[in-house]
């Protein structure tokens, strides 16, 4: 009886997160729409009581749950605690821009809450079940978070291929881990890196198994070559819906890829280096040397997208403890980026009016200097310019890269991180050198721009003081991997 | 005492922080305030740096003023900051600019001053503290920091063809100063440190000396620009507004032959020795054809740009011979340098301020009309040309002394230059200022303004007076320099080569 307690208290922030979301769901049944604004602050509570409940059980010992299944380390707690502040800053941002587009809706929160619960579990998942559970939870919830505006025939069509295709990459991640459970007997991914440890089996299935896995993960993670639904679905879903998918999601999908080819299949890290290898430098070339023909800006960011996952591969494919601290660094700079980075767009866009033509940032500076000078932050920081986080993060990667030896790699790795200032210079251009085309006033909710400014800010000081949050991801990675 | 401040952070942080304040002011409805706090600012930036020289030890070579402060842990990454004597006249040459941009901005910028005067203070800042960062990854971020106001400046404030020219100037830079990341990161496995020091005591072996050097050589040779990757800087030039002019040619281009000092050298000195050819061989490229290119340019930015290449070149071929002379002689050309380009661009500027041309065809006679200007512009051309008796001549006189003793054809080819220089420098002020009066627009030039005639007064009796006394500045690097050249000729390649 104390067991299943103790079981129950290691996951309570999915559970109390799981509760929540029902519950928002069920009251929204009754509440009138000017009502709307008691389930944004709701939502809002739930993510705050998820994140008092995580630092509260927080310790940095490792502890499992359900026979094994689920694990409550260092590095789920942080990564929770980021998904958590991700998406509380999301609601932020999406809240005006869902009201003017009628998407305002219990649903969305609901849905919201779901797929962070899926994210969750991906997290803390120790059993490949329980991480395609988590995994599908979630991309259950975005595919319809896509369609939610389901007169919008664009977005109906990026939900469309984001179903298929998504679908067909869960569906290869599953028999990847039915082959490695055939290897080993086990579904558990504790159980499996010892058995391989012990001899592997049968060679020529197990990498069968890994080369599926890897594909599954690196089609979730949109790298190339399995990249084709990215810029797609970026560009036909609703702005707040893209920056769902680009932002926190990512903190899931790398604890997924340190749980399984870290955690589970280390023994055969030679063979997945070798793919990751092949995936991040051609994720950097292509996401780069792409997004300079992109006039559209949620394409441009899809594409700098890819080539930020090809810089996250970079630090994993290290295969160390240092590759590894610095890929959580680097990935949980990138949500920072990606959420201000779209946040911008939201706050451009109107009724009736979406921002998301680079045109459509022409002359900033001289209808907003401020937001320009943000705009200006995030852009350096995506394209690595220091004293901004996103320089760091690439310093950090690389430097695990070079220890692991590929000289060449980074290099190449380096150059094309010129070839990707381009585009990002061309934004600032767009906002400082040219005139504006449309001289309308911003008008957006002040806690959105409060928002932008803090988010956009956190990349400066957090570039001028980058230990805090390399700090965090080395905590993490040490007292999880021991 | 002064000396328990800690003044090269000030020096640093001091414009900086103004800069920020100045951008608080806002619109161009509050200009006026903006431009007096950015003067105040400037000339709080400069008085901050006075003491790194009154309080110099000039028996020293080593770096002082020094703070030491952990910064991120993680990757034993310290704000490390310190001067010596190579670095104190290119500071104080720095905080003395900002003052003059400042000043030479003042009526000639009229939209978005606030953000105009902003960039130039916080760019000094950052310039700062490249001179004076001891650690590796501290010197990298400002060093790239200080792109970003500089591709703003050039930007929103540029000629025609701005964007084309910033967006190259941002990208060469960039690509240039990304290899020297690698080679920072390299040496840090090496040592487990990002601290200088710790890199000059490194034992390298020649290819990998090689190696590092080169990457060194994409980020720095760009910077100064040598031959063959000079083509930013004409553009950058000729697109930039004044100020930004001046920046570029008397400091920024400063960066990659201190750096090639403080990095390149030092830490990969077989390297040095090794490829001292080739690099003797691309300056004299520099010097010799550069000049030739400058001859036939039809724009007046454009000729001062290449001349700033061509005299670059001087710098470098001091640098490679490895002697006291050339070493000397190679850091008064720098700051000479600053301050005569700087004036040659402050007189291009007060002439495009009335015609707003700078075709050398637009002009004629310039001298009827504007005597006054034109006593400062052909001061300022002789001293570029090398004339005895001001501070161009003595860096580049310096310069070939220490090249005659390594090779005469080295120094025979330099000196073919100060005719070359005179050629095309003193053409151009015959074509701009004498002869007679070209057209109606010419004729109606007005003198120079009060302001005008007190920037480039303060810069004409710097040029005089360093070329009449330079050792205020020898006096300063001699210790340096010798620690230096004598860190130099010790091989640091390891045991058993």
């Amino acid at each position: 009886m104390s067991n299943i307690f103790s079981d129950l208290i290691t996951a309570l922030p999915e559970i109390f997160v799981l509760g929540m979301a029902m519950f928002i769901l069920l009251l929204d049944l009754f509440l009138k729409p000017s009502q709307r604004g008691l389930i944004f602050w709701l939502a809002q509570l739930t993510l705050a009581g998820a994140a008092v409940i995580t630092i509260i059980t927080h310790t940095p010992a490792v502890t499992y749950a359900f026979n094994g299944m689920f694990v409550d380390d260092p590095m789920s707690d942080v990564l929770k605690v980021m998904t958590y502040i991700g998406t509380a800053m999301m609601f932020v941002y999406t809240r005006h821009y869902l009201t003017l587009r009628g998407m305002f809706r219990g649903e969305y929160y609901a849905l919201v809450l779901f797929a962070m619960v899926g994210m969750m579990v991906m997290i803390s998942g120790q059993n490949f079940l329980t991480l395609y559970m988590g995994l599908e939870l979630l991309s259950l919830c975005l595919y319809a978070l896509v369609a939610l505006d389901r007169d919008n025939p664009r977005a109906t069509e990026a939900a469309m291929k984001y179903f298929v295709l998504g679908a067909l990459a869960s569906g290869m991640l599953l028999y990847g881990m039915s082959m490695i459970y055939g290897a080993t007997g086990s579904l558990n991914i504790a159980e499996v890196g010892q058995s391989l440890t012990q001899g592997a089996p049968t060679y020529s299935m197990l990498i069968l198994g890994l080369v599926f896995i890897v594909s599954g993960l690196a089609f979730k993670l949109g790298a190339v070559p399995f990249q084709m639904w990215v810029p797609d679905v970026y560009h036909g879903s609703p702005t707040a819906m893209t920056m769902l998918i680009g932002s926190v999601p990512k903190l899931a999908a790398f604890a997924m890829v340190i749980r399984l080819l870290v955690q589970g299949l280390y023994v055969l890290a030679v063979d997945w280096q070798g793919m990751l290898v092949i995936m991040a430098v051609l994720s950097i070339a292509i996401g780069n040397v792409t997004a300079i023909a992109q006039t559209n800006l949620k394409r441009m960011l899809a594409y700098s997208t890819i080539s930020h996952i090809g810089f996250l591969l970079f630090g994993l494919m290290s295969a160390s403890m240092n590759g590894f601290a610095s890929a959580m660094f680097y990935v949980s700079a990138y949500v920072l980026m990606t959420l201000a980075g779209f946040g911008m767009i939201l706050l451009l866009s109107r009724q009736g009016f979406e921002a998301e033509n680079l045109d459509d940032l022409k002359g900033l500076n001289q209808r907003s200097p401020w937001n320009a000078f943000l705009m200006l932050i995030v852009m350096f920081s995506m394209a690595g310019v220091p004293p901004t986080l996103g320089f760091y993060a690439k310093f950090t990667v690389l430097q695990a890269a070079l220890e692991a030896g590929f000289v060449g790699l980074v290099i190449f790795a380096v150059l094309m991180a010129a070839v990707g200032a381009f585009y990002y210079l061309r934004v600032v251009k767009l906002m400082y050198f040219d005139d504006p085309q449309d001289t309308s006033p911003i008008d957006a909710p002040t806690g959105m721009r409060v928002m932008l400014s803090v988010n956009a800010l956190s990349l400066l000081v957090l570039g001028l003081l980058p230990q805090v949050l390399m700090g965090v991801a080395a905590y993490a990675m040490f007292y999880s991997m021991n | 005492m002064m000396t328990d401040l800690p003044i090269i952070s000030l020096a640093i942080w001091v414009p900086i922080l103004a800069g920020i304040a100045v951008l608080f002011t806002g619109d161009d409805r509050r200009a006026c305030l903006a431009r007096w706090m950015a003067l105040a600012g400037s000339i709080a930036g400069f008085l901050v740096t006075l003491p790194l020289y009154t309080e110099f030890n000039f028996a020293d070579g080593g770096f002082q003023f020094q703070e030491r402060l952990s910064w991120i842990p993680a990757f034993n990454i310290h704000y490390h900051l310190g001067v010596d004597g190579i670095s104190v006249p290119l500071i104080l040459l720095t905080s003395f600019i900002t003052m003059v941009v400042v000043v030479a901005g003042w009526e000639v910028i009229e939209k978005r001053v606030a953000q105009y005067m902003a960039s130039f203070l916080i760019m000094s800042g950052l310039m700062i503290g490249v001179f004076s960062a001891l650690d590796a990854i501290l010197y990298y971020v400002f060093w790239e920091a200080m792109l970003i106001p500089m591709f703003l400046v050039i930007g929103i404030w540029g000629g025609q063809n701005r964007v084309y020219a910033t967006i190259k100037f941002f990208l060469y830079t960039l690509l240039g100063s990304l290899l020297m990341l690698v080679a920072f990161i390299y040496l840090y496995h090496q040592t487990d440190s990002f601290a200088l020091v710790d890199y000059y005591r490194l034992p390298l072996a020649l290819p990998v000396q090689v190696l590092i050097f080169l990457a060194f050589f994409m980020a720095f040779a760009v910077k100064i620009p040598m031959w063959p990757v000079h083509t930013w800087l004409p553009d950058a030039h000729v697109e930039a507004p004044t100020g930004g002019s001046v920046v570029l040619a008397a400091i920024m281009l400063k960066l990659g032959a201190y750096s090639f000092l403080r990095f390149a050298m030092p830490i990969a000195p077989d390297a040095a020795h090794y490829l001292a050819g080739f690099m003797i061989t691309l300056s004299l490229i520099s010097i010799v054809y550069i000049a030739f290119v400058a001859l036939v340019q039809k724009d007046m930015k454009k000729l001062i740009a290449y001349s700033s290449i061509s005299h670059m070149g001087f710098v470098t071929l001091g640098m490679f011979i490895f002697n006291p002379l050339g070493m000397e002689g190679a850091i008064v050309q720098m700051i000479s340098h600053g301050f005569i380009s700087g004036a040659m661009f402050l007189c291009v500027g007060v002439l495009y301020d009335r015609m707003h041309s700078r075709q050398i065809a637009d002009y004629g006679g310039v001298a009827n009309t504007m005597p006054t200007f034109a006593a400062f512009a052909v001061l300022f051309a002789m001293a570029n040309a090398g004339l005895p008796g001001t501070s161009g001549f003595v860096g580049e006189f310096l310069v070939i002394l220490g090249a005659l003793q390594v090779n005469f054809w080295y120094a025979f080819l330099a000196a073919l230059t100060l005719i070359f220089g005179a050629a095309y420098t003193l053409w151009m002020v015959k074509r701009v200022f004498y002869g007679e009066i070209a057209n109606q627009q010419v004729a109606a030039l007005k003198d120079l303004s009060k302001r005008e005639f007190f920037i480039l007064a303060v810069l004409a009796l710097l040029v005089i007076g360093f070329g009449v006394y330079p050792a205020p500045i020898t006096e300063l690097t001699n210790a340096s320099v010798s620690q230096l050249l004598s860190h130099l000729a010790q091989s640091k390649l390891p045991a058993g080569y």
